[in-house]
């Protein structure tokens, strides 16, 4: 019943396609969370210090691969004493079920994280085949 | 090392097994601090006399977070809310809940002079020194 939605897990992003980024910014694996409701399934990612202009969602027959790129802040006169976190790119690809109506995403960006809704498919009608009887 | 102290002392495989416990004890250990860190996660810049702070806080409005400096010290409060929608988990890794950090800054700050700015899930709190503690530069008398 519950619907398929798995992650390619911790994956190096850069290697995805095989090809390796021009960038040279670090990549991190956002943290997401994936819940399900009565009639679509909710992503919601966290991507802090990533505006609505710099979220790149692809769709590729089952592979839904999300990136944010940072918009970089120089920090003039300034030198970083302490760090807890480090400024990047995010990148994480999920596998989606077959199910989703892949028509009615819907994707938004406020406050740094990504929410995206991904309504479920109206289930398939079981078809009945009559027998001939010859 | 090892070929030496089989030679002194004899073979002890639990002597070798305890060694072999701590080592990777302090490799996993090193690990651990590096991945359960505490929220949100605080970056410190030095400016001549100003210091700022910025925060990763994803998914909290600015009117959600408090705010309060106290001599050298600088309270980051606030609350993220949990879904309430009923729903089916598959995946919960973003924390949430309420949150306090005090963070120590390396100077007295004057609590007048504080800029704080919010944009895409970033925090930004610039805070200066008063004037009567920045250093002086005194001129020698030839």
């Amino acid at each position: 019943m519950a619907q398929e939605l798995q992650t390619t897990d911790r994956q190096v992003p850069n290697t995805l396609d095989g090809s390796e980024r021009t960038r040279s910014r670090q990549v991190f694996v956002p943290r997401a969370d994936i819940y399900e409701t009565q009639d679509q399934v909710v992503l919601l990612v966290d991507m802090p210090g990533v505006a609505s202009d710099g979220v790149d969602i692809t769709l590729e027959k089952r592979t839904l691969a999300i990136r944010g790129y940072a918009t970089e802040q120089p920090r003039e006169h300034y030198r970083q004493i302490y760090a807890e976190y480090g400024a990047g790119d995010y990148e994480r690809v999920f596998t989606l079920s077959e199910d989703i109506d892949r028509e009615g995403i819907e994707a938004s960006q406020k406050d740094g994280v990504l929410r995206l809704l991904l309504p479920k498919a109206a289930p398939a009608k079981a078809r009945k085949i009559e027998l001939k009887t010859a | 090392m090892l070929l030496s102290e089989f030679g002194r002392i004899g073979f002890d495989p639990f002597l070798e097994m305890r060694r072999m416990q701590q080592e990777v004890n302090q490799r996993l250990g090193g690990l651990r601090t590096s991945t359960a860190q505490e929220f949100p996660p605080v970056n410190l810049w030095l400016g001549e006399n100003s210091v700022a702070l910025t925060a990763e806080l994803p998914g909290i409005a600015p009117d959600d977070v408090d705010l309060t400096v106290r001599e050298n010290t600088l309270t980051l409060k606030g609350e993220r809310k949990a879904q309430d929608e009923t729903s089916v988990w598959h995946r919960r890794e973003r924390p949430n809940g309420r949150f306090s950090r005090t963070v120590q800054l390396p100077f007295r700050v004057d609590p007048e002079q504080v800029e704080a700015r919010f944009a895409n899930g970033l925090l930004e709190v610039e805070l200066h020194r008063p004037e009567s503690d920045r250093p002086r530069k005194i001129q020698i008398k030839g």
